[in-house]
């Protein structure tokens, strides 16, 4: 179990440390000079200089890389050119908007997919099977910020039940901040319930296929309690796989519906780092998208351990 | 009356936005950027100007809606002969938002804070000029100027200039205290940044607005949730022209079209031949036709130009009929200039809708009359650093932003144009010693008529300025002279 686990926490430091070389480079080997991008055709030839300090652009670039990885590891992440406060400050500011977004997708998706996934193992080849595995179709077919805008439309505009965007803040309270996401939870969590259905559905299947399922049946047990003990344990490891990956595609996808529900979150932080050339800002933020997302999965693997209900010696 | 019930309660449904409307106070104005903070003097942003400017902030002068320089907290003012000395008479009895009283040494503070050596101003240049500010007394003002400036009172009035006060300069970047009709009150990061009226303002019976509010939507499809579900009165900047069509034909709104600061060219390497000789610019000139280059790259909306000025300036001249679009003139030009065949070419796009759509039109026209053109979309940073800073290339197609930017085409090689004319110099040589207002409206047009003539560049359109706003709210600015919300006269119609 421990050497899983410090395999599995080397790799997750592997990938990020990769991912910041990446980010990295990529950035480096843009076209034209960084400071006079972010600055425009008007910038004073001190300004420039400044920035240009600043970037620490007058030193070669496996220093500069150094730099701002010993930066990132202390909490100092740079000053954000366009907004001029402590990058870090500013990803708090927006993770207390994207974290709870993607987490309440998470949990609408699950809640929804899990319990449909498993109406339509149950009801195999029956109509509740095919109906759920119409709308799973649909869901996966339609991309996000699409359901986000028919969803502003339906019960913003015509409506009225929900501003079409923005946040009110956490100091007001934690009503008017739920609120405030629940259209766009919803419009990230569709598409994802829908390949979690389908995930589910295929799961519980093979689940009741197998012997163990078949012995316990004989042994007289009552179809709840197989399905309780038997069938939901095991075939929640590979839901889990597909829950953990989600946590990726959701943060991904709050790029998009942060920007269709103008939520002040990390996603729209990047976009808007990205348009105004931020530079200092968007390595900052891939980079953390990048360790959420690995981390994410790291504790997927962790939960494993916790569920299989197979032994866990001899295992990685 | 069982039956009336639901017709009764659909019109109450119908009527109630409509009574509430006419009711409301407040204004909700949403923006597509939101700026990096609030201190005008501090940053060339314009989404600052745009929440701040006449709302919190005054200068000695400001600019007014149709570009014009009208008195701001300078009541009036004198300029002596020479155009060296400017006496200020301040308005009297003006209180910064923070209770503080405004006088002589706000503006003396201000405008030295501006020119200071470590000053941080976007625009230091409007203060190089300044030799010494005096007060003689509280409420007058004498700044004596190095050498003459003929556009010094224009610059007073911009966002960069406005007078701020020592107690609470500190602070204005998260929160602005200026002299204003609104008072800043809170700012929700990402989100929005509110005002609200200044009961202390000086003509207080002027202000129809309790409360305004600015909310930051980048995205074009959430502009319209918000503007159709009533989250957001009015968008004086619209990004998108594609999605006008939906609010034009809808009568609780109304979209204006007006213009800005942004001049869109097609940039001409006067380095290289063959745009060196001038019968190949008029070719060029001859082979577009603008207002249908207008109607496919953005939609129709947009103002064609014959020269590099914004079409709502008081001196702007129309000369978009010199050169007018004539293929067959083109080709007989071409022909003169050796080129029966036409020739190639390049033309670097950067990355806005109004190039990279512009930019096929164009070429499509070109290919008209001969001229074979290669498009090679570009990122902004290899614009800057090929076509700006080099100047290597042939065509590019730029909007050129800053207002009254005309002086650019006397940088001569300095410049990426690689335009030079000695008679073009000396003009912008006079405007800058020439204070009257119609002497410098002789001398923009003459500066007009001669880039119209030598077509410097190819002159395309003014980028249009494009507000939606709810049909029932008034007073906002049609123009973009500065980039600024003026709320002071905004107001529901009864």
């Amino acid at each position: 179990m421990l050497g899983f686990l410090t395999r599995r926490l080397a790799s997750l430091l592997a990938t990020a440390f990769l991912a910041s070389v990446i980010v990295f480079v990529v950035l480096e080997v843009l076209p034209g000079d960084p400071a006079l991008l972010m600055l425009g055709t008007e910038a004073r030839p001190d300004t420039l200089a400044a920035l240009r300090a600043e970037m620490n652009l007058d030193r070669p670039p496996v220093e500069r890389y150094f730099l701002w990885l010993g930066g990132f590891l202390t909490g100092d992440l740079g000053t954000s050119h366009t907004y001029n406060v402590p990058v870090a400050g500013l990803i708090g500011d927006r993770l207390a908007v994207t974290l709870p977004l993607t987490l309440m997708a998470l949990v609408l998706s699950t809640l929804l997919a899990v319990p449909l996934g498993f109406l339509a193992a149950t009801r195999r080849n029956r109509a509740g099977d095919y109906a759920v595995m119409a709308f799973s179709q649909l869901g996966v077919a339609i991309p996000n910020f699409w359901f986000g805008i028919v969803l502003t439309l339906v019960f913003s505009v015509t409506l009225g039940w929900f501003s079409s965007g923005g946040f009110p803040g956490w100091e007001g309270g934690l009503g008017p901040g739920l609120k405030a996401l629940v259209l766009p939870a919803t419009a990230l969590a569709l598409t994802e319930a829908a390949i979690l259905t389908r995930v589910t559905r295929s799961a519980v299947l093979e689940t009741l296929e197998e012997d163990y399922v078949r012995t316990a049946r004989a042994k007289g047990l009552s179809p709840a309690q197989v399905m309780g003990r038997h069938v939901l344990r095991n075939a929640l490891v590979p839901i889990m796989t597909i829950v953990g990956l989600q946590f990726g595609f959701l943060v991904a996808g709050a790029i998009v519906v942060e920007n269709v529900f103008y939520l002040p979150g990390l996603g729209r932080l990047l976009y808007q780092a990205v348009n105004q050339r931020d530079l200092i800002v968007v390595r900052d933020v891939v980079v953390l998208i990048t360790i959420l997302v690995v981390a994410a999965n790291f504790t997927v693997d962790l939960l494993y351990a916790l569920v299989d209900p197979r032994p866990k010696e001899g295992r990685g | 009356m069982l039956r009336l019930c639901p017709t009764f309660a659909a019109a109450a449904v119908l009527l109630l936005p409509l009574t509430a409307d006419a009711a409301r106070s407040d204004a909700v104005i949403g923006m597509t950027l939101e700026p990096p903070h609030l201190d005008p003097t501090a940053s060339s942003a314009a989404a600052i100007d745009e929440i701040v400017y006449a709302n919190v902030f005054e200068g000695l002068t400001r600019i007014d809606g149709t570009g014009r320089v009208v008195p701001g907290l300078a009541e009036s003012w004198t300029v002596s002969d020479d155009g060296l000395t400017y006496t200020f008479s301040l308005r009297q009895g003006v209180l910064f938002h923070d209770g503080t009283a405004f006088d002589s040494a706000d503006v003396k503070f201000s405008l030295e804070r501006a020119k200071a050596p470590d000053s941080t101003n976007a625009q230091k240049q409007y203060f190089e000029p300044i030799r010494s500010i005096e007060t003689p007394s509280p409420y007058e003002v004498v700044i004596t100027l190095d050498y003459s400036d003929g556009a010094f009172l224009f610059h007073m009035g911009q966002g960069d200039a406005v007078i701020v006060a020592p107690e609470s300069v500190d602070g204005n970047k998260s929160h602005p205290i200026g002299t204003g009709p609104f008072r800043f009150e809170r700012w929700q990061p990402g989100d929005r940044v509110e005002l609200v009226r200044n009961p202390d303002f000086r003509d207080p019976d002027g202000i129809a607005l309790d409360r305004v509010t600015f909310r930051f939507i980048p995205d074009a499809a959430a502009q319209v949730a918000a503007l159709l579900a009533g989250d957001v009165d009015a968008y004086p900047n619209m990004g998108a022209p594609e999605t006008l069509a939906r609010f034009e034909g809808d009568p609780r709104f109304v979209v204006d079209v007006g213009t800005t600061e942004g001049e869109t060219v097609l940039a001409l390497n006067w380095r290289r031949t063959p745009f060196d000789d001038p019968r190949v610019r008029q070719a060029v000139m001859h082979a577009i036709d603008r207002q249908a280059l207008v109607d496919a790259a953005m939609f129709g909306y947009g103002t064609p130009i014959g020269t590099h000025f914004a079409p709502h300036h008081p001196a702007y001249e129309d000369l978009t009929g010199l050169y007018p679009h004539d293929p067959g003139k083109a080709k007989a030009l071409l022909a003169e200039a050796g080129y029966p065949d036409g020739f190639e070419t390049t033309l670097r796009l950067p990355p806005p809708s109004y190039a990279r759509r512009g930019g096929e039109i164009i070429r499509a026209q070109l290919a008209e009359v001969g001229i074979r053109a290669q498009i090679i979309p570009v990122e902004w940073a290899q614009w800057l650093d090929q076509v700006f800073t080099n100047a290597d290339y042939d065509m590019s197609i730029v909007s050129h932003v800053e207002p009254m930017d005309i002086g650019i085409y006397a940088r001569g090689l300095d410049y990426y144009f690689g335009y030079e004319s000695e008679a073009f110099r000396q003009v912008i040589d006079a405007l800058e010693t020439t204070v009257d207002d119609s002497q410098r409206n002789a001398l923009y047009r003459e500066a007009q008529e001669i880039l119209a003539r030598d077509l410097a560049s190819i002159y395309l359109f003014q980028l249009p300025k494009i507000g939606v706003r709810n049909a029932a709210l008034e007073g906002l600015w049609s123009n973009s002279p500065v980039p600024a919300n003026d709320m002071t006269a905004v107001h529901w119609a009864d």
